[in-house]
């Protein structure tokens, strides 16, 4: 017994150590968020001597952080809801209806899962196809890249929706969009929330993209706009931590809400049972 | 009339569900996923770029000036620096992870404060984790050193991202640090779907916590190792954000991966040899995802 509690003991020091490990650089850069310049510029994790809320202003005026949040907030938003809508027809009709062609439709699109991105085509064809440097171009694009993962995870999941449900529907005389949109479409609720979150924070979080495609930097997104404000500020510590503070803050907020969806659609696909 | 029901069945089965509904999902992905990934093959053949509007077809060239490169670039120790950051960073999170996992499984007081911390680095963009990490792998002022001074190992501080023999390494680091959550808690849920019955057992048995593990966790655990190892291969062969924002492929081209090689490429307008650099990531990744596929698929029709 007394073995069990020192080996306890063992365990919960070890796992805070580790706790501590990741948690202390998130709380270095809300701490020098609040100091001043001078203060921060050692980047110690010592508390500020004053509170400087002001840095968050400076930010926001300097940073122009305004047009990046709606730039990041229009990317996010319109890729999910696209996505959602296109990749929740083709999962269902894939799933519902196995043809030989169908289960073909699956493989290849799931194959994107592992395929590499050619940014340098890529750039042809949103050249040709006049999307380069458009929040458009964009948006589509994000959309476009989390099609196999959606597919993937959706298409799991219909398969727990009975089929018996399309034939009522089918009875009552709807043709397939009223019986895809108005009634399979509120049984996939659990599914659609869990992807549209993951994918919310990937959108979010994406600079690569931007990198390549957008070259004015009114159409960047908060990413790319922190990398850029640490290139003009890099002396002024305080303030590039509270620009990463603010571009941090929406995906910790979903984070904190959505803990439950997250860890449910990041392991999806991965563990079953 | 067996081929009557049938036909009937196969209208019924189109009409409700029509192929159209895979039509925009298919448009986006056809367009701008497969279709660049396939010009990128034809244009590795060509001397594409910024600097002429002809585009010259020029056979393996470009291969030859990857593969057999004596001057210059060094694509393959590029090449080389993906692959040991794939091959580094996936043993490094398997194993951790599975340690870590292990540790908050059972037995820790406040096991989902804990498990929540340990997953919050995945949620934050690459790009502000190589700028959090910038300043504390900084030689004069970074958090690291300081504290390595405070604990009176000054020794041991180093110039993390500027040494050319540290920089990958730290860059790693970084990375492991950022990913190990993920692995972790897809980890989590793999021993929780384990049976508590073979541990009840076992313990009748009186078997040790080491022949548990090596009889028990271990082999009910090998399918959802076998996930996160792919994961992580996939994800380490397409790395560039951790490169691009804590050292760029510096110092010199230390760091660099073939990611960050076809950004430079973009930039200078060499796309030929750009795209040729992208064709053998697609190659290469093409090849690991079918079997990737073939293990994900199988794994659904076991359980």
């Amino acid at each position: 017994m007394k073995k069990k509690t020192f080996l306890n003991v063992i365990k919960n020091s070890v796992t805070c150590l580790i706790s501590l490990v990741m948690f202390v650089p998130i709380l270095l850069i809300f701490i020098n968020s609040l100091k001043d310049k001078y203060e921060s510029s050692s980047m110690s994790i010592s508390l500020p001597k004053s509170i400087h809320l002001e840095n968050y202003a400076t930010v926001i005026n300097e940073g122009k952080l305004i047009e990046s949040f709606s730039n990041s907030m229009m990317y996010s938003v319109v890729s999910i809801i696209l996505g959602i809508i296109v990749t929740t027809m083709a999962a269902y009709v894939i799933s519902r209806n196995k043809t030989k062609l169908n289960k073909f439709m699956y493989f290849f699109i799931v194959l994107g899962l592992a395929m590499p991105i050619n940014f340098v085509t890529l750039m042809k064809v949103m050249q040709f196809t006049h999307l380069l440097n458009t929040r458009l171009g964009i948006c589509l694009l994000y959309a476009a890249v989390k099609i196999p993962f959606s597919v993937f995870v959706i298409y799991g999941f219909i398969g727990t929706i009975p089929k018996d449900i399309d034939e009522a529907g089918i009875i009552d005389g709807s043709g397939p969009l009223t019986l895809f949109f108005k009634i399979i479409m509120p049984l996939l609720k659990p599914v659609i929330v869990t992807v549209g979150i993951l994918n919310f924070l990937d959108a979010w979080n994406e600079f690569v993209l931007p990198l390549y495609f957008l070259n004015s930097t009114s159409k960047w997104p908060m990413t790319l706009a922190v990398y850029n404000f640490f290139g003009q500020f890099a002396s002024s510590w305080n303030l590039v931590c509270a620009d990463i503070v603010l571009t941090s803050l929406p995906v910790i907020i979903i984070y904190l809400i959505g803990q439950k969806y997250i860890v449910a659609g990041m392991t999806s696909g991965s563990v079953k049972g | 009339m067996e081929y009557m029901k049938i036909m009937k069945n196969n209208s019924y089965q189109s009409k409700t569900y029509p192929f159209y509904f895979l039509v925009g999902a298919l448009v986006l992905y056809l367009m701008l996923f497969v279709i660049p990934g396939v010009m990128g093959i034809y244009y590795s053949f060509t001397d594409w770029n910024s600097y002429s509007d002809k585009i010259n077809f020029i056979g393996l060239q470009n291969f030859k000036t990857i593969f057999f490169s004596t001057t210059g670039d060094r694509y393959m120790f590029y090449i080389f620096n993906t692959l040991k950051f794939t091959v580094v960073t996936t043993i490094l999170k398997t194993a951790l992870a599975l340690m870590l996992a292990l540790l908050v499984n059972e037995g820790i007081k406040f096991k989902n404060l804990h498990r929540a911390i340990i997953f919050m680095p995945a949620i934050l963009s690459m790009l502000v984790t190589g700028l959090i990490f910038k300043s504390i792998l900084n030689p004069e002022t970074g958090l690291l050193n300081e504290f390595l001074k405070a604990i009176h190992l000054g020794g041991l501080a180093q110039q993390w991202l500027v040494d050319l023999k540290l920089a990958f390494g730290s860059i790693m680091a970084v990375d492991i640090w950022k990913g190990l959550g993920y692995i972790m808690t897809i980890m989590l849920s793999g021993l929780q779907s384990i049976d508590k019955s073979y541990y009840e057992a076992a313990d009748i048995d009186g078997g040790n916590y080491f022949k548990k593990f090596r009889y028990i966790t271990y082999p009910l655990m090998l399918p959802t190792i076998a996930v996160t190892l792919v994961l992580n291969l996939l994800y380490g062969l397409k790395v560039f954000d951790a490169v691009y924002v804590l050292t760029n492929g510096g110092p010199g081209d230390a760091t660099d991966v073939m990611y960050t090689v076809i950004f430079r490429q973009f930039s200078n307008g060499m796309y030929g040899l750009g795209t040729t650099m992208s064709t053998i990531l697609f190659v290469i990744m093409v090849f690991v995802g079918f079997f990737v596929i073939k293990l994900l698929n199988k794994e659904e029709v076991d359980m």
